[in-house]
């Protein structure tokens, strides 16, 4: 089909489905005429219509309520939430409902939507607008949260998500958003959610990382390759439920490990697989579990935004004080 | 401030036809010429209260957890219940038993729903509706969700939203009813204000002079009625219905009732009100002056009465004993239904709970 970046695989993921499934709805704050702020929904109101691509008012709360209604109706909404930074008010919606309603019902109501938004940050956005606030969301049973790193794997796990019988968060990282462009088929095919991506397969070390630290990852293993160090990459893709038995693997197999995320990291999800690597597979590691992460700190205006962000320098670190102990 | 041209205003009309004494006070609806149905109301707001004496009393006795008590709402419960289709979509917050009876929800199920067990929420008859919504307001935005999910696929369905006066204070209410009105969907929210909200008096909750006219900042006609009269609950929620069925929009009614109950079983509302008021409240409640309009017309009786109380009786006491006789679930059921296949790595989890759980029997 031709190169693209991950913006326009996302964009070409609904186009897909939409053209497919009737039932499949877009919502969300500007997704119409305007496409969305990052053009994700570009043309989809020009093509699929009003009634099939909603502009709402700007309420995040509403825009996550509405889309549990619309889903318990029979519908598939795909909604937009501007920027991970603006979740917040969403959360109650999330969390007191759109994870719940299977299970408060006994599966006579349930959630097939899909929550959209952009996560992370490094691109020179304004305050609120770079957050990683993924852990917020895996601390919700019920919930699916996926986090893709290419144009191929945004394409196919937003595929994935909108076929879904359950609700799923979706994690865009921004800085991959127009990053590169690669290959990707319009062929309607999903990846499955729930299973971890090996990038790079390795002996030496385990990485594991997910959205847009897996480039950083992946570029530090280029250069410890160089120094003749295998780092075998895992993007982890979706951040709940965990598919544990791959990591589990390759940390048996490698006996070491490196957990990189960009969100802080008191609490983060790198804190739980630490927790469960420690509690499965401690007699395997050769050396102490480690982590790099943002600091513990609020996420900074942009100058200083790639003092905060863990990037290849501190990952190599991370790798090499690993591999010494 | 008062300097300027006047470019927008409002009125709220008040509406009521049955008096406290069951006299007319208003004209009366056209379905009043049905007495089979005036029966039928006042029936089902007979059988929500002696279910309600019921449940408060399981309470006390330490077999039903913390229950709300819906004394004094019956006319307003009973009213929405039986304007609705039963195609709409309800969404109540957790006090609306006489809306859910009518719509045939059992009793066994909001029994089990008090005590402690997810499958009171199975409405065999009515799966579209929504359980009770415990955190206030937030069952709003989803109710404008299945509206605008009804005027995207055309269906002649509506949705019908409760929300109580303290509800009308959150960011959710104003977020769903300005996205009703922006997209003329068909949803008719009814404000139950009942004066208290645990223990804030509306006086305290706004300084707004009705409720229903906050609807008017969202561009949506509202009204306010008595709601201690089943006849004009009934009549107003079906021509709500009605226009929005035909594509008319959204709708406000508050309907002005009184919690002649504590908040729930775990409060005490002799703490913050004054007897005096409640007694008051307690003249101009809904099933007496319904009564006494059937007896007025011929409708009702004694025998009747007697009649009713027993029936109401032995179909409490049945759903109570299936109730107490209904085995806990399974803690399989705590993952069974987190999502539509469990994921593996819960599987452990699952095993743990059924290990211990078999060390308890």
């Amino acid at each position: 089909m031709g190169k693209m970046t991950m913006v326009e695989a996302i964009n070409m993921a609904h186009a897909w489905e939409m053209a497919q499934d009737p039932s499949v709805v877009v919502l969300g704050e500007d997704v119409g005429a305007n496409g969305g702020v990052f053009r994700a929904t570009a043309g989809l109101q020009q093509r699929f219509g009003k009634a099939r691509v909603q502009d709402t008012p700007l309420a995040e709360g509403l825009i996550a309520g509405a889309a549990i209604g619309m889903a318990a109706e029979g519908l598939k909404p795909v909604a937009e939430i501007q920027f991970m930074g603006f979740i917040y008010p969403a959360l109650d919606q999330i969390a007191s409902h759109m994870a719940r309603l299977r299970n408060r019902t006994r599966g006579r109501l349930t959630c097939p939507l899909v929550l959209r938004m952009p996560h992370g940050g490094g691109i020179h956005a304004p305050e609120h607008h770079s957050e990683s606030l993924e852990a917020l969301l895996c601390h919700h049973p019920g919930l699916r949260v996926v986090c893709p790193s290419s144009p191929a794997r945004a394409y196919g796990l937003l595929l994935a998500a909108i076929r879904e019988p359950d609700p799923v968060i979706f994690l865009e990282p921004v800085r991959l958003y127009r990053f590169a462009r690669q290959e990707v088929d319009d062929d309607g095919r999903a990846l499955p959610i729930g299973s971890c991506f090996v990038l790079r397969a390795g002996s030496d070390l385990t990485v594991v990382t997910w959205g847009a630290m897996t480039v950083d990852c992946l570029k530090a293993a280029e250069q410890m390759a160089a120094e003749g160090v295998s780092c075998e990459i895992i993007d982890l893709s979706t951040l709940a439920p965990i598919d544990f038995d791959t990591l589990l693997d390759s940390v048996v197999k490698t006996g070491r490990l490196l957990i990189v995320h960009e969100a802080v990291r008191t609490a983060g999800l790198g804190a739980e697989i630490a927790a469960i690597v420690a509690e499965q597979a401690l007699y395997d590691l050769e050396a102490p579990i480690r982590r790099v992460t943002g600091y513990d700190t609020i996420m900074p205006l942009y100058r200083l935004e790639h003092d905060f962000i863990p990037g290849v320098a501190r990952i190599l670190d991370g790798i090499r004080a690993t591999l010494a102990d | 401030m008062s300097s300027g041209k006047v470019v927008a205003g409002f009125e709220i009309h008040y509406r009521g036809c049955l008096a406290s004494d069951g006299t007319l006070c208003g004209p009366l609806p056209a379905f009043a010429s049905d007495p089979e149905l005036l029966r039928q109301l006042y029936r089902a707001m007979v059988r929500a209260r002696v279910f309600d004496t019921k449940a408060v009393n399981l309470q006390r006795t330490g077999k039903l957890g913390t229950y709300p008590s819906c004394l004094g709402h019956e006319a307003t419960h009973v009213g929405v219940g039986s304007a609705m289709r039963a195609e709409d979509v309800l969404f109540t917050v957790y006090r609306e038993i006489g809306t859910k009876f009518w719509r045939g929800v059992e009793m066994l199920d909001v029994l089990l729903y008090w005590g402690g067990d997810e499958r009171g929420t199975n409405y065999r008859r009515t799966p579209q509706d929504f359980p009770f919504c415990v955190p206030i307001a937030s069952q709003m935005p989803q109710a404008a969700g299945a509206a605008l999910a009804i005027q995207i696929r055309g269906e002649p369905r509506c949705v019908l939203v409760f929300i109580g006066d303290g509800g009308t204070s959150q960011g959710a209410f104003y977020e769903a009813l300005n996205m009703a009105g922006a997209k003329q969907l068909p949803l008719v929210c009814v404000i139950v204000n009942n004066r208290w909200a645990i223990s804030v008096p509306v006086s305290v909750q706004t300084a707004a002079q009705t409720l229903a006219q906050k609807a008017i900042a969202a561009g949506i006609p509202a009204v306010q009625v008595d709601g201690n009269d089943v006849l004009i609950v009934r009549d107003t929620v079906a021509a709500a219905l009605e226009r929005a069925r035909g594509g008319g929009g959204p709708s406000v009614i508050e309907a002005l009732t009184y919690r002649l109950s504590d908040h729930t079983t775990s409060d005490d509302a002799t703490r913050y009100r004054s007897a005096a008021e409640v007694e008051a409240a307690q003249r101009i409640e809904p099933n007496i002056r319904m009564r006494a309009f059937l007896e007025s017309r011929g409708l009702w009786n004694d025998e009747a009465e007697a009649a009713l109380r027993r029936e109401c009786g032995e179909a409490v006491d049945a759903a109570v004993k299936q109730y107490l006789a209904t085995p806990k679930q399974s803690t399989d059921t705590m993952f069974d239904y987190l999502y539509a296949q469990l994921p593996p790595g819960l599987r452990a989890q699952r095993e743990d709970a059924r290990h211990y759980s078999a060390l308890k029997t």
